[in-house]
């Protein structure tokens, strides 16, 4: 029965900025400080005081807008959004309604078992975080404002997705996107990055959209694919039964992993929204624009396409190295000391990310540097050391930070290529493999690995594998 | 009539103001009276006239993104009607 | 010399030649209040020790010779301004025991001055009314005549400075609230172009109407509040960014060869003949001063008022959202939910005009009505503001009267709330525009009340209004008119 129903999902995304000041004040946006700490006439709504925009969240926004396609507003102004709760100070949010920031963009989507596809955005818009509630024990609320007037910017999607997993491939491409401009720390526990989802289904076929549920809380990827697959089912259920969708806003409780209506606490909304006196309109110019765009760092899917079509790169490694940008500057800056990407990729995607996962560390906090590795990468590339070889210098230079060459030397490492060395060497070998070098010797090739081995085995790793080939061959075919 | 005591009911919920049946009937005339009044308004054509939202045109002030000391817990709750744990209560909020 | 005769510029001279001490001006201040406030009602709340202390501080910085143009000069402030630690009601008994953390900037600029302030001056609650008699702290009365208003909403502002109870005062005029109590008490008030004083720390009204501005006892001391208080403030957008010219520099530059615009619109039937009577006596004053004269058209001043009542009301009903019990001021709750407390706290908190505009403001925003009522005020506040820059290619400066009539009675007025707002036309299209505008004394009715002249200047152009009110005061003597303050409150009207 469910495939007889088209889910349509549109979405809005809040991405908290990471603005040192507020939107409106200067007070301080860092997280988890003691209640009201961090508040002033501004944010407090106190009588008298007045707005101020921070021109960083104006540039922020101006990034995001280039970064998803959209067309930047010459002409743009701020709206009070009016509404009671204790949360929001002023009883009015400023936010933008008609006229915002950013318009008409998209967003391309990917991914294994999708189609890809355009999403369309509607609208980019500026506002200010309302404080948080807490329950006490004594049966009231208590209202922090720490967080009112924190900057946000609403990104709002056309309903173009049509299934959870589309929806989770646009949100972690917009995800990718904030976090790579560097404009959201992209915390979704903490609540940097938050999703309110707009569910509907119809029949396949029908043209007009079916009746929405506006899914809100929603602040982890598994969460939004839970949310949506179980009002998709609910939705379908009822419908099946003969009942009928209401539009309303409904609450997903992440412990039932059920959504449930926000019916009866909330009066009908009537926001009246209208341009806020206390701020001037924002004109934002060519130039201004122009400017932004000059400083926009590379963008994860043009990292990707370069990391193929320009370094040779296969997809996987392109899309992983891209993924995040601290670690497409780590690879990027390795490359930059050692042209050869491929080597390089299978070292930062082995190696590095394997140790880096292991020490629980960041990559921007590896203490092999792109500088030290590309010392090991060197010594590969002219045969001073052997691949294996080259994994422990990699260890060791994660404990000292010493370069590899130093490692090298300190350790005797280097590869012995001295043939008379190897020759000694492969003596003993045959000598003590007699029954293995008759075998050999009747036509079991196979066994060529096996006197490799032994012969590295005796070298300690240091002897050239290659070398150790052809001196192994001439001597076992004599 | 310009307005009913339902419409006036509907934006005294709004605004978070109860009226008395008698300040609800008074409220109804008065704003009858002022919105009848206003509708002069209309006497004018305004198609082609862009609205006015500040006299005196300007636009772009900005502040830079400086953190400035705010103003501390004790003065932030100065004037609370009641505070628990450096923060102001309220009724309960039911979710 | 009495307290009622005290001018900034007076006690700057005898400050220099140490002939008084701000310390002994501000106890003949207090002094004057104490004998004439319980019956003038002008102080919602009075800061006699702090003041005195301030006077103290001033009369050290005036014998080191570090004295600013205001240092040791007594003033009131309407209760609209936040003062840190001094109660701050703005006229409400929602806001009755709320004592700001932080200082307006005005506030800080006449602190930074060394300014002695007296006390926080009575007014209509939230700056909503044109009679001082939605305060809730009671209606100030007229000096002139007690049965009577002092006007508003800047009321007590401009009684006090009628009264001698301080030198000068500061008030906020959204729709003539500075400008009419002016008139209304025969004193001089300047409402400055729109962003050209901060208003960060002033309650707000209607955020995009407001504006702080001097009520003194002469121009001259207008011009050197006005200079005091004017300036960029980074605080609030809508300041302007322009430089504060020397006011009082320019006083005596004489009004001969200025064209003066006398606009028809304000000259018409329902304008009290002796206020008539009294304007046209100063044309012919500006006449005789070498001004030229000329009729103009503000075609579309009847649709102010209309046009006010939306914006203002609309603004109004949003920036009073605030007063929700939550943070400051009064609450009240029975035990009930949120929103029970919300409504009883608001319903309690808010007198009966201030619910009215609410109420307005909140249908005018409403769903399905924001384009008929919001967005069409806006337009015709367009092509109000037209009218003025019209007017400003021909002429210099406008010369109308301040109010239709002189202050009328207690109660008059208070059953009809319209024909109140119908008796702030001359002021509110004023706002409208964005511009600036004064008040001065042009004459007294056979009642002996003062009748109030407004001059209206092009945006920024306070000095010219200034300028042309100084010449009319040299040739005047209304200014030096002083209440007598004998009659006694009729029995009937109180």
């Amino acid at each position: 029965m469910k495939t007889r129903y088209e889910t349509v999902i549109g979405l809005e995304v809040h991405v908290q900025l990471t603005t040192a000041s507020k939107i409106f004040c200067g007070c301080s946006t860092a997280f988890g400080q003691s209640p009201n700490s961090q508040t002033c006439p501004v944010c407090l709504g106190l009588p008298g005081a007045l707005p101020v925009l921070n021109q960083e969240v104006v540039n922020a926004a101006i990034k995001t807008g280039l970064a998803t396609n959209c067309r930047i507003a010459p002409y743009s102004i701020f709206a009070r959004k009016n509404y009671f709760y204790p949360d929001l100070p002023k009883g009015y949010q400023i936010s933008q309604f008609e006229l915002p920031i950013c318009e008409q963009g998209w967003l391309d989507i990917s991914g294994e078992e999708l189609a890809d596809k355009r999403v369309g955005i509607t609208r980019i818009h500026m506002e200010e975080d309302a404080g948080k509630l807490l329950h006490d024990s004594a049966g009231g609320s208590l209202v922090d404002l720490n967080r009112a007037c924190t900057p946000l910017l609403e990104v709002v999607s056309e309903p173009d997705m049509r299934s959870a997993a589309e929806a989770i491939a646009y949100l972690k491409q917009l995800h990718q996107i904030v976090v790579y401009l560097g404009v959201c720390d992209g915390n979704m526990e903490e609540g940097s990055f938050r999703c309110d989802a707009n569910v509907s289904v119809r029949p396949f076929g029908q043209t007009e959209f079916g009746i929405r549920a506006e899914v809100k809380n929603l602040n982890s990827f598994r969460f939004i694919k839970q949310a949506i697959d179980y009002e998709v089912e609910r939705q379908i259920e009822l419908i099946e039964e003969g009942g009928k969708v209401v539009q309303e806003t409904r609450l997903f409780d992440p412990d039932a992993g059920v959504t449930r209506s926000m019916r009866g606490k909330e009066q009908a909304h009537d926001y009246r929204y209208f341009p806020d006196p206390d701020l001037l309109p924002l004109e934002v110019s060519d130039a201004w624009i122009a400017e932004i765009r000059a400083a926009l760092p590379e963008l994860p899917t043009q990292k990707r396409q370069r990391y193929e079509e320009e370094l040779g790169l296969p997809a996987y490694d392109a899309s992983v190295l891209s993924a995040e940008r601290p670690l497409a500057e780590y690879f990027e800056a390795l490359v930059a000391r050692h042209n050869n990407p491929k080597l390089c990729s299978n070292w930062v995607m082995g190696e590095v990310l394997g140790a880096i996962k292991e020490n629980d560390v960041t990559i921007s906090a590896c203490p092999v540097t792109p500088e030290l590795l590309a010392g090991i990468l060197q010594r590969i590339e002219d045969n001073t050391i052997s691949g294996k070889i080259a994994k422990t210098v990699f260890s060791d230079i994660w404990q000292t930070g010493k370069s590899a060459d130093e490692i090298i030397a300190e350790k005797g490492l280097k590869q012995v290529t001295d043939t008379g060395a190897l020759d000694a060497i492969i003596d003993e070998v045959i000598a003590a493999n007699p029954t293995e070098v008759a075998e050999y010797r009747g036509g079991k090739d196979k066994l060529m690995g096996f006197f490799v081995g032994q012969v590295m085995k005796a070298s300690k790793g240091k002897a050239n594998p290659g070398l150790v080939n052809k001196l192994l061959k001439e001597r076992l075919s004599a | 009539m310009k307005i009913t005591e339902e419409d006036v009911t509907y934006v005294a919920g709004l605004a978070r103001l109860s009226l008395t049946p008698e300040e609800l009937q008074t409220m109804t005339g008065q704003m009858d009276a002022i919105l009848d009044y206003v509708d002069k308004l209309n006497e004018l054509n305004t198609d082609d006239i862009v609205p006015t939202a500040h006299a005196v045109p300007m636009a772009n002030a900005f502040r830079a993104d400086q953190v400035r000391p705010s103003i501390g817990v004790t003065s932030a709750l100065a004037n609370a009607p009641q505070e628990v744990d450096n923060c102001f209560q309220v009724p309960r909020v039911i979710e | 010399m009495s307290a009622s005769q005290l001018t900034i510029s007076g006690l700057r001279q005898e400050f220099q030649e140490q002939r008084t001490t701000s310390v002994a001006v501000t106890q003949q201040c207090l002094d004057r209040i104490s004998s004439t406030d319980t019956e003038l009602n002008a102080f919602v709340t009075r800061c006699d020790e702090e003041a005195l202390k301030t006077a103290a501080a001033a009369d050290t910085r005036l014998k080191e010779g570090a004295a600013a143009a205001l240092t040791g000069i007594p003033l009131g402030l309407k209760d609209i301004f936040n003062t840190r630690g001094v109660r701050t009601t703005c006229g409400s008994k929602i806001l009755d025991n709320y004592i700001p953390v932080y200082d307006a900037t005005v506030v800080e600029r006449l602190r930074e001055q060394g300014v002695v302030i007296v006390g926080k001056l009575n007014m209509d609650e939230f700056a909503m009314g044109s009679s001082n008699e939605t305060s809730a702290s009671g209606a100030a009365l007229n000096p002139w005549d007690p049965n009577r208003v002092p006007g508003g909403s800047s009321g007590g502002s401009a009684v006090a400075v009628a009264a001698g109870q301080v030198v000068a005062a500061l008030g906020t005029d959204t729709g003539g609230s500075i400008r009419q109590p002016a008139a209304h008490c025969g004193v001089v008030g300047l409402k400055p172009t729109y962003g050209r004083v901060s208003r960060y720390g002033v309650i707000a009204f209607a955020s995009s109407l407001d504006q702080v501005g001097p009520i003194t006892r002469n121009v001259e001391d207008c011009a050197l509040l006005l200079g005091a208080i004017a300036g960029y403030d980074h605080r609030d957008s809508t300041s302007v960014d322009c430089p504060v010219p020397d006011y009082q520099a320019s006083l005596r530059d004489g009004v001969a060869g200025k064209k003066i615009g006398l606009p028809r619109e304000y000259f018409i039937e329902g304008l009290d003949p002796e206020v008539k009577r009294a304007v046209d006596a100063a044309i012919e004053v500006y006449r005789g001063l070498g001004a030229d004269l000329v009729p103009v058209s503000l075609p579309h001043t009847d649709y102010s008022v209309a046009c006010y009542y939306l914006i203002a009301t609309a603004e109004a009903s949003s920036n009073l959202a605030r007063y929700d019990g939550v943070r400051f001021g009064v609450r009240h709750s029975s035990g009930g939910g949120l929103i029970d407390m919300y409504q009883q706290t608001r319903s309690a908190g808010f007198g009966a005009e201030v619910k009215r505009r609410i109420m307005l403001g909140t249908y005018a925003l409403s769903s399905g009505y924001y384009d008929a009522y919001y967005i069409k005020a806006q337009k015709v506040r367009t092509l109000i503001r037209q009218d003025f820059i019209k007017a400003f290619e021909q002429v210099d400066l406008l010369l109308t009267p301040v109010a239709p009539t002189a202050a009328f009675r207690i109660g008059e007025k208070t059953a009809d709330p319209l024909q109140m707002y119908l008796s702030d036309i001359f002021t509110i299209p004023v706002n409208l525009a964005g511009t600036c505008a004064m008040s001065i004394p042009c004459g007294f009715t056979e009642a002996g009340m003062p009748i109030g002249l407004q001059l209206i200047g092009k945006p920024f152009g306070e000095g010219d209004i200034l300028q042309a009110a100084w010449a009319f005061e040299q040739a005047t003597d209304w200014h030096q008119r002083q209440p007598t303050n004998n009659r006694k409150p009729d029995e009937n009207s109180l």
